[in-house]
């Protein structure tokens, strides 16, 4: 893996952990264990997205550069990968 | 309102194309028990409970539903790229090939398309959280299958992922059901459907 594929593996690392997460805190709303993770991988999610937009490109249209022109529509689609 | 992140939930990197694992794995885009039944079934079924944390869960795991349908079809998709029409012939795509190329089109394995009639919302948060179990099994059940076909790594891992979160859940819709019984009559849960009649739940 390279420092890009690192990257975005471990955002979604960090991004299933708060999916599943999510789902456990829906029926279980009181949790506090569960809610101190939360908090925690959700800072650590916003960290590695906003690295990885600054250093390759944007995952969300909010993170993406629209100065001089539409970075967004230019970000590769996710299931371009394999076959290399 | 939904809002897209440019990845998949779990990586796809799919090395050889294979067009007969492809036939075989379209069923779970557009199947019986597959994602694209899920997440539509989930998202419909949720405006018939009052109950806001039992929608939350419909909305949550219907949601995610729509990220393992984009896994699916990634796979389909990397399984089916550069194929020579020598492969296409061989492995049998050519009927599916015919109509749809190599585009992304949501049927079963059979070739029977996807139909609205493989999923159920009855307006009736006990029966459709029934239903969802038994789908989140079917479901389980159809990867389990998958797996005893295929044995190429980077096909397994990501199908794995998916068969684990089918079982979690099903977990998460056994609770929603009792945070459901838990807000009705307790002497007799079918005493009034609380997505129809007027009658007050136990918690408002």
């Amino acid at each position: 893996m390279n420092g890009k594929e690192q990257l975005l593996f471990n955002i979604g690392v960090v991004d299933f952990t708060l999916v599943d997460l999510a789902l456990f805190l829906d029926t279980h709303p009181t949790d506090r264990r569960a809610l101190e993770y939360y908090r925690h991988y959700a800072q650590i999610k916003k960290q590695l997205c906003k690295e990885f937009s600054k250093k390759y490109y944007p995952l969300t249209m909010e993170e993406a550069n629209c100065e001089k022109a539409w970075e967004w529509g230019a970000a590769p689609m996710p299931w371009e990968g394999g076959c290399e | 309102m939904w809002s897209y992140e440019k990845r998949l939930q779990f990586p796809v990197k799919i090395k050889e194309p294979n067009a007969k694992l492809a036939q075989i794995i379209i069923s779970q885009y557009g199947g019986p028990d597959g994602e694209m039944g899920a997440s539509m079934r989930y998202l419909s079924q949720r405006y018939a409970t009052p109950f806001r944390e039992v929608a939350g869960v419909l909305t949550d795991i219907g949601t995610e539903e729509l990220a393992h349908l984009e896994m699916v079809a990634t796979i389909v998709h990397q399984l089916t790229r550069n194929l020579s029409m020598e492969e296409i012939e061989r492995s049998g795509l050519d009927k599916y090939y015919v109509d749809h190329t190599l585009g992304i089109w949501p049927q079963a394995a059979g070739g029977v398309p996807f139909n609205a009639c493989e999923f159920q919302s009855k307006g009736d948060i006990i029966t459709d959280l029934s239903e969802d179990m038994a789908a989140e099994q079917k479901a389980r059940t159809t990867y389990d299958n998958i797996l005893r076909l295929i044995t190429e790594p980077d096909v397994c891992e990501p199908i794995k992922f998916l068969r684990e979160r089918e079982i979690v859940h099903y977990q998460r819709f056994g609770e929603a059901l009792r945070l459901t019984t838990d807000k009705l009559n307790e002497k007799n849960f079918y005493a009034f459907n609380p997505g129809f009649d007027k009658c007050e739940s136990r918690n408002g």
